[in-house]
């Protein structure tokens, strides 16, 4: 069955190699900073004839998205990457594929967003994207770079789905470190995308009018429409991430758990940190500290009955934000309190912010938060307001 | 229009609109604030407020004049400014 090689890839080139395995028709990408080296090595791939697509070399990623969506809406297989204030440029146009229902693949090097000028790793972009209609996932190193690219393309483009999917791959983190992985080989993963065909594409024979004019009288049942669809997605992510497992022996969840076993107090943690985060609650364990991590593979739609079965029997839940939601907190910890407010039994949750702008969080980082968030809780239970913490911050 | 009569269940994939042509059914004519009038007797045919419509909702009649679809017409008064002999007059519409 497996015929994988172990290979040493830079992040961007694992994702590369999962767009010429998935076969993509077009790929419509703005090719300058703060852009990875995944659309470098496309264009290669697409210029030796390794990939037989269309490689659209656009002047902005604004034009980029508008690309894909014009690909998509003709029935093809299409795939964008960027990152940082190129999602911001993109924005715009990120709503339309989810409307129109069309599966766009793209990857986001996750990047803090200006002022002052960044290009390092944070957060800050994907939350600014997190309320627009697309599946969106983590990965937390190279390998799953790679796995959950190839997935992505076969749940966006399940007829029960047509959503467009982004991955996540932490900027810098992932994007430009080179790390061993097993590298499947090309047939075998043909056969895990199966042909696609949109019920609507672009078709003389068939013709259909796409995004038109939705006055007062329509708008709020398409977005009713848009919403249910969106809230079914769950067991097509789940089949797949089952039948990849399957096939390659690395099996995914929405909501991954580590040495949660009896755990009274969990660390939850997205993307790159994940790894960090591991290595602390090892060194915890081996203090006898019941503690354990909870990892938010999938972001939207928000896995809600999976959070909530991890956190079953946890009395404290630690959450880092890799983001400012700025007079609100941390975006996740905010969205982890909803997802228990009417929990009869939870956790209390204590938020954090690190890691803004690339700054690291060394494994002390993390035992220190949990340290702290059992003082904040004792200040919880004397009735005082405990405000976010922002992480590793001169005075 | 059959469309305010849908509900979410019966919308296409997409929102996609599978008949063509269907755009011919909506109403721009009903924001109009005013409406063109012809004193035709002065008009000497010559087409320019047909070319000139940006609705393209003026049509010529079968003894030569030109008549706005008052279903599309949005009342711009470009037909009027463009008219070289004064034929069109914008008159407000009036609640009936």
């Amino acid at each position: 069955m497996k015929k994988e090689k172990v290979v040493g890839l830079e992040g961007s080139f694992a994702v590369s190699e999962a767009v010429r395995m998935a076969n993509a028709d077009v790929i419509a990408a703005y090719p300058i900073t703060p852009q990875t080296h995944i659309v470098e090595r496309l264009s290669e791939m697409v210029a030796e004839g390794e990939l037989d697509a269309e490689f659209i070399c656009v002047e902005s990623e604004h034009s980029a998205m508008s690309a894909c969506v014009g690909a998509s809406a003709g029935g093809a297989r299409v795939f964008t990457c960027t990152a940082g204030q190129g999602l911001e440029l993109m924005h715009e146009v990120l709503y339309i594929p989810s409307s129109m229902r069309l599966p766009v693949v793209a990857v986001v090097a996750n990047r803090a967003l200006s002022a002052p000028l960044s290009v390092w790793c944070d957060h800050s972009d994907m939350m600014a994207v997190r309320d627009i209609g697309w599946i969106q996932m983590l990965a937390e190193n190279n390998q799953q770079a790679f796995d959950l690219t190839l997935c992505a393309f076969r749940i966006a483009e399940d007829n029960e789905v047509l959503f467009p999917t982004m991955v996540h791959i932490d900027g810098f983190h992932l994007s430009h470190v080179i790390e061993d992985m097993r590298l499947p080989d090309a047939e075998e993963v043909a056969g895990f995308i199966p042909d696609y065909k949109h019920p609507f594409a672009l078709d003389p024979d068939k013709p259909v009018s796409m995004g038109c004019y939705g006055p007062p009288f329509i708008y709020p049942e398409t977005k009713r429409a848009q919403e249910v669809a969106f809230e079914n997605v769950m067991p097509k992510i789940l089949e797949t991430w089952k039948v990849f497992g399957d096939r390659f022996g690395r099996y995914y969840a929405p909501v991954e758990k580590y040495r949660m076993e009896d755990a009274k107090i969990a660390l939850l943690t997205m993307g790159s940190y994940s790894e960090t985060a591991m290595l602390a609650i090892d060194e915890l364990r081996a203090k006898g500290e019941d503690v354990g991590l909870i990892r938010l593979r999938l972001w939207r739609p928000f896995p809600f009955k999976e959070f909530r079965e991890a956190v079953k029997g946890v009395e404290v839940l630690v959450v880092l934000d890799r983001c400012v939601s700025f007079g609100m907190g941390g975006p996740v910890c905010s969205e982890v309190k909803s997802a228990l407010y009417d929990q009869q039994k939870k956790p209390h949750v204590v938020g954090f912010i690190g890691g803004l702008g690339g700054r690291d969080i060394p494994i002390e980082g993390f035992e220190y938060m949990i340290q702290s968030a059992l003082e904040k809780v004792k200040a919880i239970e004397r009735g005082e307001e405990v405000e976010t913490e922002m992480i590793g911050i001169r005075e | 229009m059959s469309g305010e009569k849908l509900g979410w269940k019966d919308l296409e994939l997409g929102c996609v609109v599978t008949e063509p042509g269907s755009a011919n059914e909506y109403k721009t004519g009903d924001w109009r604030s005013e409406r063109p009038v012809r004193e035709n007797e002065k008009c000497i045919k010559c087409g320019i407020c047909y070319i000139y419509c940006p609705e393209a909702c003026i049509e010529e009649t079968e003894d030569g004049f030109f008549e706005a679809n008052l279903y599309y017409c949005k009342g711009c008064g470009i037909c009027a400014h463009e008219c070289p002999r004064g034929v069109i007059t914008m008159v407000e519409e009036v609640e009936e």
